[in-house]
């Protein structure tokens, strides 16, 4: 417990400073140490308010997205018994593409391709729940090794579908309209203007997971031990998946498909803290929040004026470290 | 401690088990003798309660397991599944704690006496210094002793293990056996061990469960670990003979 407070303490205060340099950084740079006070009270200066009107919630927006893929991947991979599943292995990233690239192509505005995006998750979870809803909610599966096998393949197959769709109205959509799309499917942030929704999902929803992560501890040693442990794993499967997609819709509607946050982040922090998803889950959201606030700031100023895509950044940064993660942890097999 | 009564088993369409009625009290080792595929496994989830069974009734110290919280029934009996795989990394310590899972309070985390507990655990299936090491460095059977070890932290009155002696070298098998004795004998818990070494079942339990496929038998080791009970369960000619004190049987 005490090691617990030590390691969020820890992450917490990398957040803060990734919110910082954020902050900081941009065209017109900030001297982080005048930050805090510009924030707290601010003077009527330009800078004041480039803080206040852009960075600020642009910045929050990525914490709130990156926790919320965070805390989504460590959740689908206790979910699947596989270290390897991301938030969108699923189908939700998909789902949601179609929905706001369908927006995009429309010419709609930017509250339209994030309901786009929104109800193609939701349609896509409950797809995916209508389907393989009998593999979650068997304890004694035929095979003891049983991974929940159906629940990936339909969210494989989905996804693959909604891909295909995905192409196809990328190829038929006005040239003028393509930069956009792709923006939205590389994972973008300089749309996310509103950061209340996302921060308060992304509380809401870790106060609902934390509760249950020491029965996630011995879900992961598989639903027949879990349940002879007394954890009752239907409805916790079931919690899980809700919780997972949930964290997962609300990331993808605020930012596009960001990629390799929710593989990344969860693996890295086992490979360094243990796999307690007491301690894991808050940490996830943590870190989740500043690598991506860290990872936008990068978009924002790496070959400015020109904006990148933050997709690409997590992505370019996120390869590597996963790499080395995993030749690291290659050798303790 | 665990009550059947009229139990009906079935996988798919094939009828495994029929009108089964067995009382199991603590002090009693019970091992599930029968062929692949006859049902034992099926038999302890529907003991265990993770599974429903087909018909009939299972009664752990008096009542139905949906009357029991989930928590509290895992404090009274304990299920070793056949096979548990691990995906992610942890070290042996923290596998044998999650045993302690049923013992906890709603918002506690594991105390140093949870802690003793398991490397107590951990000493008597012989992984004493075994606790930092990643299970995934693990050959089969220590993992196997891990998870017994788990079980054993998990402390339940009535412990139910599925083919618990798979992937362990001879020497553990009798260790776990010995101890799976002194646990029935001292500590008055009840075992049930489904298993394919007949000579061990014989040796070591109490009472025994043989499961063919013309039914079943039940009761104490003696009246019914005989040549023509077990030659018909397993459709193969079983030879009984005495050897070093001993009683082995042998195939024809």
């Amino acid at each position: 417990m005490a090691q617990a407070l030590r390691i969020w303490a820890l992450l917490a205060v990398g957040a803060g400073l990734a919110l910082l340099v954020a902050l900081g950084s941009g065209s017109a740079l900030v001297d982080p140490l005048s930050v805090p006070r510009l924030l707290f009270a601010p003077d009527g200066s330009a800078a004041a308010e480039v803080l206040h009107t852009l960075r600020l919630p642009r910045a929050l927006s990525a914490f709130a997205t990156g926790g919320l893929l965070a805390l989504a991947g460590a959740l689908m991979q206790v979910l699947l018994r596989n270290p390897l599943a991301d938030p969108y292995i699923l189908g939700i990233s998909g789902g949601a593409a179609a929905g706001a690239l369908a927006a995009l192509a429309a010419g709609l505005t930017a509250v339209f391709v994030q309901l786009g995006a929104f109800a193609g998750a939701l349609l896509t979870i409950v797809a995916v729940f209508a389907i393989a809803h009998r593999d979650l909610s068997r304890v004694a599966a035929a095979g003891t090794l049983d991974n929940a096998p159906r629940l990936l393949l339909t969210g494989v197959m989905l996804a693959a579908g909604w891909g295909a769709l995905v192409t196809l109205m990328l190829s038929l959509a006005p040239e003028a309209r393509l930069r956009g799309m792709l923006f939205w499917l590389a994972g973008d942030l300089s749309g996310a203007g509103a950061p209340a929704w996302p921060l308060a999902a992304l509380a809401l929803l870790l106060a609902l997971a934390w509760p249950l992560s020491r029965s996630l501890n011995v879900l992961l040693r598989g639903p027949l031990a879990a349940a002879s442990l007394g954890v009752r794993v239907v409805p916790l499967r079931r919690g899980l998946y809700a919780l997972a997609s949930a964290a997962a819709a609300v990331a993808v509607t605020t930012a596009g498909a960001v990629g390799f946050i929710g593989l990344v982040v969860p693996h890295a922090l086992r490979l360094l803290i243990g796999n307690d998803q007491r301690v894991l889950l808050p940490a996830c959201v943590l870190a989740g929040g500043g690598l991506l606030v860290l990872a936008d700031t990068l978009a924002r100023t790496l070959m400015a004026p020109v904006q990148l895509p933050v997709g690409v950044i997590t992505a370019l940064l996120g390869v590597p470290t996963f790499l080395v993660l995993l030749l690291r942890g290659g050798g303790r097999r | 401690m665990m009550q059947v009564s009229q139990l009906r088993l079935r996988a798919g369409e094939r009828l495994l088990v029929q009108g089964l009625d067995i009382a199991m009290r603590r002090g009693e080792l019970w091992a599930v003798l029968g062929p692949n595929g006859s049902g034992k496994t099926t038999l302890l989830h529907a003991l265990a309660g993770v599974s429903a069974p087909d018909a009939g009734g299972v009664l752990l110290a008096g009542r139905p397991y949906a009357a029991w919280p989930p928590g509290e029934a895992a404090c009274l009996r304990g299920l070793l599944p056949q096979a548990l795989a691990d995906s992610f990394s942890a070290s042996v310590l923290e596998i044998v704690l999650i045993g302690r899972h049923p013992h906890l309070a709603r918002w506690a985390w594991e105390s140093a006496d949870d802690v003793a507990v398991a490397r107590a655990a951990l000493a008597a299936v012989d992984l004493a210094g075994f606790e930092a090491r990643d299970v995934l460095t693990l050959s089969g059977g220590e993992r196997q002793r891990v998870a017994l070890a788990a079980l054993l932290a998990q402390d339940p009155l009535l412990l139910l293990l599925d083919e618990p002696l798979a992937h362990l070298d001879l020497h553990h098998q009798i260790g776990l056996m010995l101890h799976l004795q002194q646990l029935v004998a001292r500590a008055g818990k009840a075992v049930v061990f489904s298993v394919h070494d007949l000579n061990l079942a014989a040796r070591f339990a109490t009472h025994a469960l043989v499961l063919g496929p013309h039914g079943h038998r039940a009761g104490p080791v003696h009246e019914v670990m005989n040549e023509a009970t077990l030659s018909e369960a397993f459709g193969h000619a079983l030879q009984r003979v005495q050897a070093g004190g001993q009683c082995l049987f042998v195939p024809a």
